[in-house]
């Protein structure tokens, strides 16, 4: 199902509108906007006690230096620190030791307790944050039109749910993590190392800008390349899913070899394009090294020969070992930032999608003070036209004028594009047309509660689809509080009954995701009850008996005639069987409707229908299933 | 270090526990021609991190020739007296430093080639092993399970080998050289270091662990969720029109939350092992000051491996341990912070490895067996009847059969004859599907099977392609047994158009190109007319050169069906097999296509099946199946004269489902 979640990764990098998305998608913090204040907060202060640590360090050498009799520290600071601990006198050095390890360890206490805190809050804050932008993106999906659907479709609807907040999640984890932790990391490192010796300090202030500056162009190298590669990777993923979907079709065409090949030079293309890029990345460990080192030669240059000549007192020679801490704690959190910022680059795209998603405006919504009745089942179509994409050259239906009397059977019938399946969608609003009205009992449907129409028009869907869970719960879909003995009479309508109670569990049998246990015919049938048990005022069947023999067909529609008489229905078939004893058939053509009339009428009149008879009913005299006559 | 890369989570992503040995056989699937780059790779790994530990190793030489100049009194003097020692030192650490970042840019960059060139064997290994595996596997594997391999594990992988290997046999190594380090600095002061790694790998196993058990438990949730959201996605449209909106909300919730929970934990503990292991470091590094402190203040003599050290003629013996303890000091924090790094690799660890062990699972599948040894070549017949192999087309195929027994080759001309002898077959030997099937096809019959879903008509279908094997019985063409013919020679001389149709990537042309790879442009239009999709195909805005996209998805799903259609014309072959092919065009169309496709196989054997009986009618025998059993056949004339199944089924009168 990966390809599915196919990513639209890949493309340049692109920085217009970040702003918007960054504003739209960071509303979805709500509640979780006090761990994410805390983490940084934690995280800064295990930071700074990070950086103290070896400054304290420094003052305990201090301590046993002195204590080891060497003469000739002579650092004020520390003398002044003596005094003040010792009141004058002569330090006691174990004391002193146990002062300053006691010291010591309260500050890696709190440290750790500040990083324990902060990688909790850190995790709430992050796994909160995604669990909202994907329940934001649901229920406005939930509130999508048919139209917004078609838009994105669904798959990228999927996409944007799952990779897409995923990435969003882990850039966010970084930022309030690392992306606080990293400069504070460095600034505190500094003001560390200018706080004991300023001049040595200057040794960071030339090599973090060229560790940076290099990191940089490697990241700004890399990034481009890395959106090619998502690119590739998904064609590649998506290739192979094509195959294994497909793998009947290669075997029977003997096209083994050749998928090998296609699978080759795609993968080959993968690993040519990824291994350039880590290439690139590869040469952050040797540029790293290579500022590391460098600082800490010039740290030890310089520094034994300012010790030295200044015998102790420009410098400590126990202050070395501080600065190279610092040293790689400032180098080290300028590599953590370039690798942040990789991330936060390609979670940006991500971000995009998903505020496009949220910022999307439902294109149908119940208006205003909506009616919440709807009188009867009569439908009314004044010349109406629709296209589904506003910028399209043609309708997709037209000049439709139809007339639909409360409990009347209607047929429709036609080839495949000519419109049927557009024509009723826009009977319960699924669409709203481009042009013309189309009225339910007496009102344009547009003036009704959303709610309130579709749960009047029951539609059967052509590309129809049962969810996992039993039979029963698939049922009550049309009516959660129907009683037993109401699902049973709708099931029986639908003439699915039989096949149910044949089923070891009977009404409790498992459907699979997709309905993939239950055949084409007996999903159509489960359908239509689940339909039925809306108990509607208009019933719309969309090619709905398509996989149903004819004798259950016919018994379908004598059932509805015969317990729902009052109910509008409508029926799209390609069988004339399935529509001839109808109130009405129309007959649709390029999007259009070319006749109206009764199965005699028409069969009189009308070329197509005519030709359409014959050919369906060629051989056969005792056809018993139609029954009109 | 980390590469940049968003993670994948596909859903039927359930981690597992790998199988023992799959480290092992990693490594061996590595060292396949890779041996030379990854001795290069692990000299130069060693190299770096060895070097990586010198720093702490200077710092110790240069510290005793600092406090050497501070005892002759500090100044110039004493800097010029220390300045030779200086300079070697200073030398010596630009050559050794100059050497490790060198090796650095060697294994990282040799590194990345490598890891790129496994994976794409890998793959590759993967991807050629899945397309000789049988239809079997197919069925008993959901699609998204074995995507998962493609994209999980192999991702999976990738960390374990381009990061967490590497950096474990760095780690293993540096702290091997830090350990020797140590011992030479101070035994009293390694001894303390222990205490504290003891701590570190019991932190690291129930810290670890705990988020490797949540890391799973999330994996579980997010397959769960995606599920659920692909479901309602996709199915959108159904829950719009029920008004089922809100359900569908509170049913996502209770999974959104669930996985928010579990996301929580996980990452809770993987978030917090860092800063666990780093702060037992600090406290460690001051613990180590602390008890070297003790032990100077208390005049206890540093021991070494060398033994007691003493006081000499420049160093007092408390002198040289505050030197000591001032190397040691970095020394034991690159000890600890090489432990804390290695345990952050734990989770790709324990996922890396259960990827490779459902990789080796793919790998180790039996692929499907084919024993056949007669093939199909060119050939040329002469007017009395004789049949000579030939390289050039001459539009005659034959089989080629040789006779094990006495060396002799045979040839068949290829016709196109089926006959199929008492078959017995089950997917599973203990459930029999299909029983005593046993038919005739000759060159030029159309053949049809009606039957209620489930009755095996499709499988029969998938028994003379062998992509089953049958349990019982013969199945012949041109009267040879088909378990003699070389599989690929078998289905090269069938056409298909299978229930599914399944296009690829690709433009309309490709796709129909598929049928047939040499087949000509003008060819593939001309199969295109024959099965009527030149018609909708030259109203794309592209026409033959329009991209099909994801299945073909922009597509209806009888425009499909006509292209697999043409498909399977162009291929031209002496027996083609319609398996509802028909049926999501309508009435009008599909008799067009037939009397294309009738044309097209005149004196050639057609197999029908189709659900509506008008697909059906004009084919010279039906045969009616029920449970895998034919219980009549005729034409249609006769069928329904019998007045019996076919008869019910056509009028009506009995239920097909």
């Amino acid at each position: 199902m990966s390809a599915k979640k196919k990513s639209e990764r890949g493309k340049k990098l692109d920085l217009s509108g970040v702003g918007p998305a960054v504003k739209t998608i960071s509303k979805s913090i709500r509640e979780y906007k006090k761990p994410s204040v805390l983490a940084p907060l934690f995280v800064m202060c295990e930071t700074i006690i990070e950086c103290l640590i070896p400054f304290v360090m420094t003052l305990l050498l201090g301590v046993l230096e002195i204590a080891s009799g060497r003469a000739g520290n002579t650092d004020a600071f520390l003398s002044k620190l003596f005094d003040f601990l010792t009141g004058g006198g002569e330090p006691n050095y174990l004391l002193l030791i146990l002062e300053f390890g006691a010291i010591l360890f309260v500050l890696a206490v709190i440290s750790l307790i500040c990083g324990v805190k902060a990688g909790k809050y850190t995790a709430i804050a992050s796994s909160g944050f995604a669990k909202n932008l994907r329940k934001d993106m649901y229920y406005k999906i939930q509130g999508f039109s048919f139209a917004n659907i078609d838009k994105f479709s669904a798959s990228s609807l999927v996409t944007r749910l799952t990779t897409d907040v995923t990435n969003v999640e882990m850039s966010y984890m970084m930022i309030i993590r690392t992306a606080v932790r990293a400069p504070f990391m460095m600034i505190f490192a500094m003001i560390m190392a200018f706080t004991i010796n300023a001049e040595m300090a200057l040794i960071f202030v030339c090599i973090a800008p060229l560790l940076a500056a290099g990191l940089i162009f490697i990241m700004m190298k890399a990034v481009p390349f890395f959106h090619r590669i998502f690119k590739k990777y998904d064609a590649l993923n998506e290739s192979v899913e094509e195959n294994v979907r497909g793998i009947r079709v290669v075997k029977s065409y003997v096209r083994e070899e050749h998928e090998k090949e296609k699978f080759g030079k795609a993968s080959d293309e993968v690993r040519q394009n990824f291994t350039k890029a880590e290439k690139l990345i590869a040469l952050n460990t040797p540029l790293m090294n290579f500022c590391a080192y460098s600082g800490i030669i010039l740290i030890f240059v310089i520094g034994s020969l300012m010790i030295v000549r200044s015998n102790n007192s420009l410098l400590q020679w126990t202050e070395l070992q501080s600065f190279m801490t610092y040293s790689f704690q400032i180098l080290m959190s300028l590599m953590m930032l370039s690798m942040i910022m990789v991330m936060i680059i390609m979670s940006i795209a991500s971000a995009k999608r998903i505020a496009e998603v949220v910022n999307e405006k439902s294109s149908i919504v119940s208006p205003e003070n909506a009616l919440t009745e709807v009188k009867n089942g009569s439908i009314l179509f004044e010349n109406v036209k629709f296209k589904y994409v506003s910028t399209a050259d043609r309708y997709s239906v037209e000049n439709i004028s139809v007339n639909i009397k409360s409990g009347e059977t209607v047929g429709i019938i036609g080839a495949t594009g000519s419109g049927k399946t557009t024509m009723v969608s826009l009977i319960p609003r699924l669409y709203d047309v481009s042009e013309g009205v189309v009225k339910v009992g007496g009102e344009d449907v547009r003036k009704y509660d959303l709610t309130v129409l579709r749960n009047s028009v029951a539609m059967v869907l052509q590309k129809n689809v049962l969810f996992s869970g039993t039979m029963k719960e698939n049922l009550k879909w049309g009516d959660k509080n129907a009683t037993d003995e109401e699902i049973e009479n709708a099931a029986k309508l639908a003439q699915a009954h039989e096949f149910i109670l044949a089923r070891p569990d009977g009404y409790d049998t498992y459907v699979e995701q997709g309905g993939a246990n239950v055949s084409g015919g007996q999903k159509q049938r489960l359908c239509i009850a689940r339909a039925l048990l809306k108990k509607p005022k208009i019933l719309i069947l969309d090619d709905s008996t398509s996989a149903v023999d004819t004798k259950t067909d016919a018994l379908i529609r004598a059932g509805l005639k015969k317990y729902i008489p009052e109910t509008t229905k409508i029926i799209i078939a390609q069988r004339i069987a399935s529509v001839q004893d109808a109130d009405k058939i129309i007959i649709m053509e390029n999007g259009t409707v070319s006749a109206i009339g009764t199965h005699a009428e028409l069969l009189k009149n009308n070329d197509i229908y005519k030709e359409l008879y014959y050919s369906q009913n060629k051989t056969v005299s005792q056809n018993n299933d139609g029954g009109n006559e | 270090m980390p590469r940049p890369m968003p993670p994948r989570n596909g859903k039927n992503f359930v981690p597992q526990k790998a199988k023992k040995g799959t480290l092992l056989r990693l490594i061996k699937m590595l060292l396949v021609g890779n041996k030379k780059l990854l001795a290069v790779i692990l000299i130069c790994l060693a190299v770096t991190s060895v070097t990586g530990v010198a720093s702490s190793f200077f710092l110790a030489q240069l510290l005793k020739t600092i406090n050497r100049g501070l005892e002759l009194g500090g100044g110039e003097s004493a800097l010029n007296e220390i300045m030779p020692t200086l300079t070697v030192i200073f030398v010596a650490m630009g050559g050794v430093y100059l050497i490790n970042i060198l090796c650095a840019f060697l294994y990282t960059r040799l590194g990345a080639i490598l890891t790129q060139r496994f994976l794409h064997q890998t793959r590759t290994e993967i991807f050629n092993k899945m397309q000789s595996l049988p239809i079997k596997y197919f069925d008993t594997h959901k699609t998204g399970d074995i995507m998962s391999v493609y994209t999980n594990d192999t991702d999976a992988l990738r960390q374990l080998v381009s990061q967490s290997l590497p950096s474990l046999i760095s780690a293993a190594i540096s702290l091997t050289t830090l350990l020797v380090l140590m011992f030479t600095y101070s035994i009293w002061l390694s001894l303390a270091i222990f205490v504290g790694v003891f701590v570190m790998f019991k932190v690291t196993k129930t810290v670890g662990g705990k988020s490797a058990k949540y890391f799973v438990k999330r994996q579980i949730s997010l397959g769960k969720e995606e599920g659920f959201i692909e479901e309602m996605i996709h199915g959108g449209k159904v829950v719009k029109v029920f008004c089922h909106e809100e359900e569908s909300k509170a049913d996502f919730d209770e999974k959104n939350e669930e996985l928010c929970e579990m996301a929580t934990k996980a990452n809770t503990f993987a978030n917090i092992l860092m800063p666990i292991m780093g702060n037992i470091g600090n406290i460690l590094y001051i613990f180590v000051a602390f008890v070297g402190g003790l032990l100077m203040v208390l005049n206890v003599p540093n021991l070494t491996v060398t033994g007691f050290v003493q006081d000499t003629a420049d160093v007092s013996a408390t002198t040289a341990f505050i030197i000591t303890i001032m190397a040691f000091l970095p020394v034991s924090r690159q000890f600890t912070s090489n432990i804390a790094q290695s345990s952050q690799q734990i989770n790709s660890i324990v996922m890396g490895l259960a990827g490779a062990s459902r990789i080796f699972d793919i790998l180790d599948e039996t692929p499907e067996t084919d024993n056949g040894y007669v093939t199909l070549v060119r050939c040329r017949i002469s007017p009395d009847g004789t049949i000579t192999e030939c390289e050039e087309r001459t539009g005659h195929w034959a089989w080629k059969h040789p006779h094990k027994a006495d060396g002799t080759i045979t040839y068949t001309e290829l016709k196109g004859d089926i006959q199929m002898f008492d078959v017995d077959f089950g997917y599973v030997p203990e459930k029999i599907v299909l029983h005593d099937v046993s038919l005739y096809a000759h060159p030029g019959q159309k053949i049809a099977f009606v039957g209620a879903t489930g009755a095996g008509k499709t499988t029969i279908t998938s028994l003379i392609n062998r992509f089953y094997d049958i349990a019982d019985g013969k199945i012949r063409y041109d009267g040879i047994n088909i378990n003699k013919i070389k599989k690929p020679d078998l289905r090269r001389s069938l056409g298909i158009v299978l229930q599914d149709t399944n296009l690829f990537t690709g433009t309309v042309m490709e796709n129909i190109r598929y049928g047939r790879l040499s087949a000509t442009d003008e060819e593939c239009i001309a199969a295109a007319r024959l099965a009527y999709a030149d018609d909708f195909i030259t109203r794309l805005p592209e026409g033959y050169n329009t991209m099909l996209t994801a299945d073909g998805g922009n597509l209806s799903q009888g425009q499909r069906q006509l292209l697999s259609i043409a498909r399977a014309a162009v291929k031209d072959a002496p027996v083609m097999i319609l398996d509802e092919a028909t049926s999501s065009i309508d009435t009008r169309t599909e008799a067009l296509v037939q009397k294309g496709t009738d044309k097209l196989m005149e004196g050639r054997t057609v197999f029908v099946i189709a659900h509506r009986l008008s697909t059906v009618q004009n084919s010279d025998v039906i045969m009616v199946l029920e449970l895998g059993r034919i219980i009549e056949r005729g034409t249609h004339d006769e069928l329904i004269a019998k007045k019996q199944k076919y008869y019910q089924l056509y009028t009506g009168a009995f239920e097909l489902e």
